[in-house]
């Protein structure tokens, strides 16, 4: 009697089972998404929402510099997804075929003067930067918030007085946080995730504005599912977070 | 029969010697050769190399002058807890360099432990600096050379430094002409290891030191930039150090076995 009970339970729990598992549209399995370092914390929660509105779904990330994952992408890497924190990288991966879709721009993210606690170097826009006795850290070019950088220097006609270039934006975070250097350049979405500094405007930031485009790598294993984390990413849903996040609508 | 070697000790050492020299292989094969002179003789590339040469030089000196004192002293004194001091100096070796870069900053940074006073006593700023990059260097590089010298003084027979002792010379002496010159092997496969690790070092540098050309840029740092953005210079770069510690270290060892 009590083995019947068990096996009907067991049975109606397995039908329960496949009727939560995604119904028509094949949206189920893992998928890998590559994203920018600087989507760490957006990602992970938009992949969070995303296996909760897709039960059977699981979703990985890989997060780092654009560049490095545009490479991986290319060396036949396994991912399904790449957003790129600059549509150089972007183009890097559709020149090769590796990505064939065609990429959609999802946010857009700008620089923000990053100072320590307190501001002890009193820096109060871009022309500090020029200041020899202040301690500043930029960007190297060769990455995108290096490139971003060079843009807004440019168009402010001020010739930066760097101490070091850094090989990306976290490192360059790092210093800021510890206090090593006074001020330095760096992503609004950075120093709105980052407690231990502060952030100063400045109005030549509309001047390097950064494209995050996102895009269905061609030999996605899990195309189906891949797709519709694009679709995610580009929903009102997927707005709202990493509008939280800081970034700016495309 | 005496000649034969045993398999079980040939296969592995061929399979490790191919595992060490395959990747090898790999950047040379990859390696656009056509652009590799003018790489070479490039100014940005000279300054570099230049830089990582010193500062590599300059870090293997700070770990002899300060590591041979050590390494004796772990190895000859009855200092209690001995054991766990060797197991600490051990302790770059394990750490991320990164995480070595960041310690370093705590300590020695305009806000550190130390540094601070240093900045407010003497105007001393070590982060992004040369001396920083020598700083980061040898903090990464002394544990190679403090192990093996010291497993070098602990092979050591102390006799023969009873026996100078017993016909009146000083320890200093005896450990200038007679300790010293017994540990000598050691000591020079120290400061390989040493001068080696110090010249490939990456994570500390970048992280002590930062990156800026011609004060803190050295070679591994332009390799990991240059990847960003144009994969066939890093590879290029990548052999021009290759090349370089290679000419060096064999040089200095035709010089050592002569000697």
């Amino acid at each position: 009697m009590v083995k019947r009970i068990v096996a009907v339970a067991a049975l109606l729990l397995a039908g329960c089972g496949s009727t939560t598992a995604s119904p028509t549209t094949g949206v189920n399995g893992e998928i890998t998404v590559f994203a920018a370092a600087s989507l760490t914390e957006s990602f992970t929660e938009l992949g969070k929402e995303f296996e909760a509105a897709h039960p059977g779904t699981k979703v990985t990330f890989n997060f780092a510099g654009s560049s490095a994952l545009a490479q991986q992408i290319n060396k036949g890497a396994p991912a399904d997804v790449f957003a790129s924190a600059a549509p150089a990288n972007m183009k890097q991966v559709t020149d090769t075929g590796a990505i064939t879709a065609t990429p959609a721009t999802f946010a857009k993210n700008t620089l923000q003067i990053a100072v320590p606690e307190g501001n002890p170097g009193k820096v109060t826009g871009l022309a500090d930067f020029a200041k020899a006795d202040l301690k500043i850290a930029l960007c190297a070019e060769q990455v995108p918030c290096g490139a971003a950088a060079k843009k807004v220097f440019e168009a402010a006609k001020i010739t930066a007085a760097p101490d070091t270039l850094e090989q990306d934006v976290k490192a360059v975070l790092t210093k800021v946080s510890l206090g090593e250097v006074d001020a330095a350049l760096v992503y609004r979405t950075d120093v709105k995730a980052n407690d231990k500094v502060e952030g100063v405007d400045f109005a030549e930031a509309d001047k390097a504005v950064n494209d995050y485009p996102i895009a269905l790598i061609a030999k996605a294993p899990n195309a189906a599912a891949a797709q519709a984390f694009v679709d995610y990413v580009l929903s009102g849903e997927g707005r709202k977070v990493l509008t939280e996040a800081g970034f700016a609508a495309p | 029969m005496r000649s034969r070697l045993p398999v079980v000790l040939v296969l592995p050492a061929v399979i490790g010697l191919a595992f060490l020299l395959v990747p090898l292989a790999g950047l040379l094969v990859e390696a656009p050769w056509a652009t590799l002179p003018a790489q070479l003789f490039s100014a940005e590339v000279g300054q570099a190399l230049r830089l990582s040469l010193l500062c590599a030089s300059l870090a293997t000196i700070v770990c002899l002058v300060l590591g041979v004192p050590l390494a004796w002293l772990l190895a000859r004194s009855d200092l209690p807890g001995r054991g766990l001091l060797r197991a600490l100096v051990t302790v770059p070796l394990v750490l991320p360099p990164v995480v070595g870069g960041v310690a370093l900053l705590l300590v020695l940074g305009r806000r550190g432990l130390v540094g601070q006073y240093l900045d407010q006593w003497f105007g001393v700023s070590l982060p992004f600096t040369t001396a920083g990059v020598v700083l980061a260097e040898a903090f990464v590089a002394m544990p190679f050379l403090v192990i093996s010298v010291e497993g070098a003084f602990r092979a050591a027979d102390p006799r023969y430094e009873e026996a100078a002792a017993t016909l009146g010379a000083s320890r200093w002496l005896t450990f200038r002409r007679v300790t010293l010159p017994s540990v000598m092997p050691g000591v020079v496969a120290g400061t390989v290891l040493c001068w080696a690790r110090a010249l490939g070092e990456f994570g500390a540098t970048i992280t002590f030191a930062g990156n800026f050309p011609g004060k803190t840029t050295t070679m591994p740092l332009a390799v990991y930039l240059a990847l960003e953005t144009d994969p066939d210079a890093a590879i290029v770069l990548s052999i021009v150090l290759l090349l370089v510690s290679v000419a060096v270290l064999a040089g200095l060892r035709d010089r050592w076995i002569r000697a």
